[in-house]
């Protein structure tokens, strides 16, 4: 038996359909005027590979990577998977084709080429771009106890705590090291939860990835730290396409941050990446973003396309795989962090707060699919759109036969701010197994002139106001990032919605 | 402190207050009652400056000011504070979190130092415990899931934090339980002082009972029909409406 809920606020659907909700409240209405505060350009000599891709692309950023054979084989055979796939239409975004000859799939900063070995060997002006970021590279990392693995467009240029986690035995380094380092690792984990046949993005990626983060926890080890990555795209027409692989062994625990910017460019740039988590039997992996990227400007210029594909497989029993996400950039987003949930007993989660303002697009959610018995996901997913823009929640939540007792439970909100934006809820629910329980809750409602009116009254002026309404409404998914995340997130959310309403 | 000259207001095009004129001084407080729809909420909103509220003719002069032309957030931060007949519920934003921004929007304004969060805690709890309300309460996120009375206390609550110079209350003892009734008088009278002022909106002269007013003004079709001092609370309690609103529609019908 299951049960399949609503609770309904201003409207609902029925499950494989879709709404629209955009009911007029005129003091409300108003364009943004976002400014994006990460948009410098830094100025360094780039490596770069000239537009285009074909095998010899291929073969050439595997050769500046001095990777073994199976690495090139496994590029090649990708590619070619690619070449016969076709770019997906069925996310609710819309742009105009891509030219994939026009990318340029390699960019390193040049003083990068011969990898520095600690942070004095890094360029200052990349330095200073980290700066600006806000990225805790030296000291303030140490009291922070952040590691940082920064990825400068392809290559990751800089790692700091390496030696302290190795002592606890983590392997946290640019995956490019670890195929050297560690190849047996990587190659049996690589491509084993998202193989490089899964999709068009997926099959891209694993053909001309450039970087990323490969992290290892042993068994029975809880990393010491917050682990964490910063992404950006900084070369003009480059692509970003960083792989991400982190295994989890029995009983280990680790929280993983991302964090993403770009500058702001007239072009869109391509961000598709992949994210790989391996969880074994009791193991733990807390996956936070925090999604940045340049959105475009208010009249929808430029911007990021992030098509990116993670996945976590839940292969041991007791396992969990939680995923956090802030999606404030981007001017398309597509992005569906999903969990397997193999294990008996394993647990698979989904916090998300997508925001879209001006013309920015966002079709996001998750899958949860249930294989093993007792298994159990939680999906929570908060929508705001404001301006032009289009906020889609899509999630799938599959009960496999053999799923004994398997429960889900999702909540989808979504707030709109003015009358021009839309917010579409696409659930889809395949349940194989009468034990299952599965529960959907799904809202929709507008940011309230009689709440912001209230806050006004005690003296809050109206920016606040909403920022404060806003950050209320996403409270249940701040609270699962890590403290100092959760301040930057919300601050995100102020600049992102600044000017919304006016 | 407050001077309402002639003031018309309408609300969707309906005309809803007809010439309001109303003086409230330092240190009085005076009570507005009057029949279901005659205006008093809109008189209140009108003072507070929500949205979607025209005026139409006169003037509001505030503490010698031209308070129709401040934005609300200006208002509140002059001392205007309005206790809501329905207040609002923000879920997920904690009642200390939001009254903490709500002082120090206040203050800031006045160029004060802001509390930092040890002193509004200290504050708060001063403030809440003559009231009656567990201070869990302080804890939970904005109205949200609190009863009738609950909220009206929580209103008085935030009056008391926030000490302002005129305090609006529209219908804060409607829901009060009678013991309540009496902890949020005494909350009121507390304020109470030479550099206050209040406006009590009120359908029962029991209120009045516990908070004297000076005055009493009885709002029907749009207009003070009719003022006095607080023995006019209990004719009107003999004499229903009717008498006053026949008066009033009769001079209505006048053109005056
Ligand atoms: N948006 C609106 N459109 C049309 N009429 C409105 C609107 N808002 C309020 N009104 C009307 O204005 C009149 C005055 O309402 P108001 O809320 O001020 O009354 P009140 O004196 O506070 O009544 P009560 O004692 O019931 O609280 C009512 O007739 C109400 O229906
Ligand atoms: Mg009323």
């Amino acid at each position: 038996m299951y049960t399949y809920k609503y609770r309904l606020v201003a409207a609902w659907r029925r499950p494989g359909t879709q709404y629209t909700m955009s009911t007029a409240v005129d003091p409300l209405e108003g364009l943004a005027s976002q400014e994006y505060k990460y948009g410098f350009v830094t100025d360094i000599e780039q490596d770069t590979l000239p537009p285009g891709l074909n095998e010899d692309t291929v073969r050439f950023i595997s050769a500046k990577k001095g990777e073994p054979q199976w690495l090139l084989d496994w590029r090649l055979k990708a590619f070619r998977y690619w070449q016969g796939m076709k770019e997906p239409t069925w996310p609710n975004v819309h742009y105009p084709p891509i030219d994939y000859q026009a990318i340029s799939y390699y960019a390193a900063p040049k003083s990068a080429e011969d990898k520095p070995k600690s942070l004095d060997e890094v360029d200052p002006e990349l330095l200073a771009t980290y700066e600006k970021l806000g990225i805790p590279l030296e000291e303030r990392a140490i009291l922070a106890g952040v590691a940082v693995d920064a990825v400068f467009d392809s290559v990751s240029v800089a790692t700091t705590f390496r030696e302290k986690l190795a002592e606890a035995g983590v392997i946290f380094m640019p995956i490019s090291e670890a195929v050297q380092e560690h190849p047996d690792l990587v190659r049996r984990y690589l491509g084993s939860v998202v193989p490089p046949s899964d999709n068009f993005f997926a099959a891209l990626n694993s053909a001309v990835f450039s970087d990323g983060s490969f992290v290892f926890i042993p068994k029975g080890v809880t990393c010491p730290m917050e682990l964490s990555t910063y992404f950006r795209i900084n070369a003009m027409n480059t692509g970003q396409f960083e792989r991400t692989l982190i295994v989890a062994e029995e009983g280990s625990h680790v929280s993983y941050l991302e964090g993403c910017t770009a500058p702001m460019r007239d072009e869109n740039q391509l961000h598709a990446a992949v994210v790989e988590l391996v969880a074994l039997d009791d193991a733990r992996i807390k996956y936070s973003t925090v999604q940045n990227w340049y959105p475009g400007d208010k009249d929808g210029n430029g911007g990021i396309y992030n098509f990116v594909t993670k996945r976590g497989a839940c292969r041991g029993r007791r396992s969990k795989i939680s995923w956090t996400q802030v999606e404030t950039g981007s001017a398309i987003t597509w992005k569906y962090p999903s969990c397997i949930l193999i294990g008996d007993g394993s647990t698979g989660e989904f916090y998300s707060v997508a925001v879209t303002n001006n013309h920015q697009q966002a079709d996001t959610g998750t899958k949860m699919i249930h294989i093993g018995r007792n298994t159990s996901s939680t999906i929570i997913s908060k929508g705001i759109s404001a301006g032009l823009s289009n906020n889609s929640y899509r999630g799938l939540v599959k009960i496999m036969p053999r799923a004994e007792g398997a429960r889900n439970f999702s909540q989808c909100d979504s707030m709109l701010m003015g009358d021009r934006c839309g917010a579409h809820t696409f659930p889809y629910l395949e349940v194989r197994n009468k034990s299952a329980q599965v529960e959907h809750e799904a809202t929709t409602s507008k940011i309230g002139e009689d709440q912001i009116f209230y806050l006004n009254q005690r003296g809050i002026e109206t920016e606040d106001a909403v920022s404060m309404i806003v950050n209320g409404f996403c409270k249940e998914v701040f609270r699962e990032l890590p403290m100092e995340f959760a301040v930057e997130a919300q601050k995100l959310l102020s600049v992102s919605l600044e000017g919304s309403v006016g | 402190m407050l001077r309402i000259s002639n003031l018309h207001a309408s609300v969707d095009g309906k005309r809803i207050l007809r010439g309001i004129d109303l003086d409230v001084e330092a240190g009085t407080v005076h009570a507005v009652m009057g029949p279901n729809g005659s205006g008093k909420s809109t008189l209140a909103a009108v003072l507070a400056g929500r949205d979607g509220y025209s005026v139409d003719a006169g003037s509001v002069t505030f503490r010698g000011q031209d308070l129709l032309d401040m934005d609300p957030e200006i208002r509140a931060r002059e001392g205007l504070f309005l206790a809501f007949q329905y207040p609002v519920e923000i879920p997920g934003v904690s009642m200390m979190y939001f009254l903490r921004e709500a002082v120090n929007s206040i203050r800031r304004y006045r160029g004060l130092a802001e509390l930092a969060a040890g002193d509004f805690i200290r504050l708060a709890r001063q403030k809440i415990q003559p009231l009656g309300i567990d201070p869990g309460m302080l804890k939970r996120a904005v109205n949200e899931g609190f009863s009738g009375g609950e909220k009206k206390r929580c209103e008085v609550f935030q009056m008391s934090v926030l000490e302002p110079c005129l305090g609006i209350l529209d219908e804060t003892d409607s829901g009060l339980d009678i013991d309540a009734l009496k902890v949020v008088s005494e909350g009121v009278n507390g304020l109470r002082g030479p550099d206050r002022a209040f406006v009590v909106i009120t359908h029962y002269q029991r209120l009045l009972r516990y908070i004297v007013p000076d005055y009493v003004h009885v709002l029907a079709n749009g207009r003070i029909a009719r003022s006095g001092d607080r023995t006019l609370a209990l004719d009107l309690e003999r004499h229903g409406y009717r008498w006053i609103e026949e008066r009033s529609t009769a001079l209505a019908a006048a053109g005056t």
